[in-house]
């Protein structure tokens, strides 16, 4: 299939979606509207709300907020999940000690930590933040981790035999595997940044594109919800894109493009 | 037999391997013995390959000599001193992939001098000029993941060979690689190695290649606990075309007394592993 055929296909399933909720949303079939717009809404009231957010300006503000606190919580956690992994990757007994805590905190659904998070840390950006690092980190430590531990027997007794010291083998050896290792993990810890910020958003905050959307819930403004909703997927698509651009530019060395999402 | 005793006293010994015994404890906790009792010496400057049947720890023995592995019994000396840890003055050829797949062919070979404390642009120049004496002057910029088998193999060689190591072990390096381009690297072997004269053990399980390129051809007996059961010196005049001198009589009637010695012990390790091995 051509690439143009491809895109056809792709647009026409979007057509024919939007298409049929907006007419089982106005017109009635047999007396009745089978989609009640007070429930579903409509595509164009949809539409016609992001175009006001975005011509007065207002959407910028929670747009900002939302990718601050993304970015906030992927820096830190990577940081965090990096050297930790490392650390741990490097000292098997620390490991070892620490080895049930880490599986059981991983465990916890972290939605439960947010009302912690909101108490510790009030209601701005940084509740939200923690909440997105308690995700993040735990994707990146695993990695980092599973990076040191899989080095290669063979580069390793090489790296050896070329003469490296132990600080040597750190750099060029276990370093850049377990960079390899983490970048491969890029999509999902940057999904769950944002995540992160959305859930701590939705459950508590003044601002923010999960706040947008939580706001219009309460307000039975299924509009609203929608075209929050449809926000927020083209704002992860963009950092989506933004993120395998990156990875194509760090990972050149590597034989094939690693899509580990999810 | 005679004759490579005499070599050895000749030469100072690069490699002396004395009644070396090679044990690894299992999973189960029994011991498993690779090698027992193995003498081997190799003089400086002398090509000595090691031919075995699969299995019977041809590299484990080359191990030894690099440090990579403690004997449970015996001595590893290294131009007469015992070594201890690893043997800094050897080079090692591996026989799975061993390059950094993260960096450049150029980074690759030149990393052995960096961290040797040799200022980057230095050892980046030095890198370049054994890339070309490869025959890869102009792949300095591909990762090895973008090259073939028998390049990243030349590869491997320069990063050895730049750091003018005084011994050069070698473990199958040419086995993963076709027929044709394992000639053509064992004719750039010599041809490098004739330039600087190093004390090489050389492991195979082909004994074609072993006389092909060696001065002596040491044999190794069927695992558990393999011995040294045979060692000849190969008489045939240098400088070898790697091919052609297959095609030599002395080359036959070598390889006829050789693999009668070799023949039971290949099927004997072919028995005990139940020819999966």
């Amino acid at each position: 299939m051509s690439r143009l055929t491809l895109l056809a296909l792709q647009i026409l399933v979007a057509v024919v979606v939007i298409g049929l909720w907006q007419l089982l949303t106005s017109v009635p079939i047999f007396g009745t509207v089978l989609l009640p717009p007070f429930f579903f809404s409509r595509p164009a009231d949809v539409g016609a709300r992001i175009v006001k957010w975005f011509a007065d300006g207002s959407i910028w503000i929670h747009l900002w907020i939302t990718l601050t606190e993304s970015v906030l919580a992927f820096v830190i956690g990577s940081l965090g999940g990096a050297l930790v992994g490392f650390w741990f990757a490097r000292k098997p007994l620390i490991a070892a000690v620490f080895d049930p805590y880490v599986k059981m905190i991983n465990a916890l659904p972290r939605v439960v930590l947010a009302p912690i998070f909101a108490l510790w840390l009030g209601l701005g950006i940084w509740s939200k933040v923690a909440l997105g690092i308690t995700l993040v980190f735990f994707v990146v430590f695993f990695n980092v981790y599973q990076g040191v531990k899989e080095v290669s027997p063979t580069v390793l007794a090489n790296a050896r035999m070329l003469g490296m010291s132990e600080r040597q083998l750190m750099r060029h050896v276990y370093w850049p595997s377990a960079l390899s290792w983490m970048f491969s993990s890029l999509h999902t810890s940057v999904g769950f940044a944002v995540v992160g910020a959305v859930v701590g958003e939705y459950l508590g905050s003044a601002a923010g594109l999960g706040y947008l959307i939580q706001q219009a819930e309460g307000v039975f403004d299924v509009a609203g919800v929608f075209a929050g909703m449809t926000v927020l997927a083209a704002f992860v698509i963009v950092i989506d894109v933004l993120v395998s651009v990156v990875e194509r530019r760090l990972l050149v060395w590597r034989p094939v493009a690693h899509d580990a999402r999810g | 037999m005679q004759q490579a005793a005499a070599r050895e006293s000749a030469a100072p010994r690069a490699v002396h391997l004395d009644d070396l015994t090679i044990a690894f404890r299992l999973a189960d906790r029994s011991t498993f013995t690779a090698v027992r009792d193995a003498s081997l010496s190799v003089a400086d400057g002398e090509f000595v390959a090691i031919v075995g049947p699969t299995g019977c720890g041809k590299s484990t023995l080359l191990n030894a000599a690099a440090g990579l592995l403690t004997p449970a019994a015996g001595t590893v000396e290294i131009f007469g001193q015992p070594l201890a840890g690893l043997n800094r003055t050897a080079g090692y050829l591996f026989q799975a992939d061993a390059l950094f797949p993260w960096k450049t062919s150029l980074e690759n070979v030149a990393i052995g001098l960096e961290v040797a404390g040799t200022p980057k642009a230095e050892a980046r120049a030095e890198a370049a000029r054994w890339l070309s004496r490869v025959g890869l002057g102009t792949f300095g910029d591909r990762y090895p993941h973008m090259l073939s088998g028998g390049q990243r193999k030349r590869i491997g060689l320069a990063q050895v060979l730049i750091r003018h190591p005084k011994i050069l072990l070698m473990d199958e390096p040419f086995g993963p690689l076709d027929a044709q381009t394992r000639q053509i690297m064992g004719n750039l072997l010599l041809e490098l190695w004739s330039a600087d004269r190093k004390g090489v053990m050389f492991v195979t399980h082909d004994l074609e290649e072993a006389i092909a390129l060696a001065d002596r051809v040491v044999i190794m007996s069927a695992g558990p606990a393999a011995r040294i059961i045979g060692d000849w010196t190969i008489p045939l005049a240098r400088p070898r075309e790697v091919a052609e001198i297959k095609l030599d009589k002395a080359f036959h009637d070598l390889h006829r007394e050789i693999w009668a010695v070799l023949r039971d012990e290949v099927m004997k390790g072919y028995a005990q592993t139940g020819g999966l091995g």
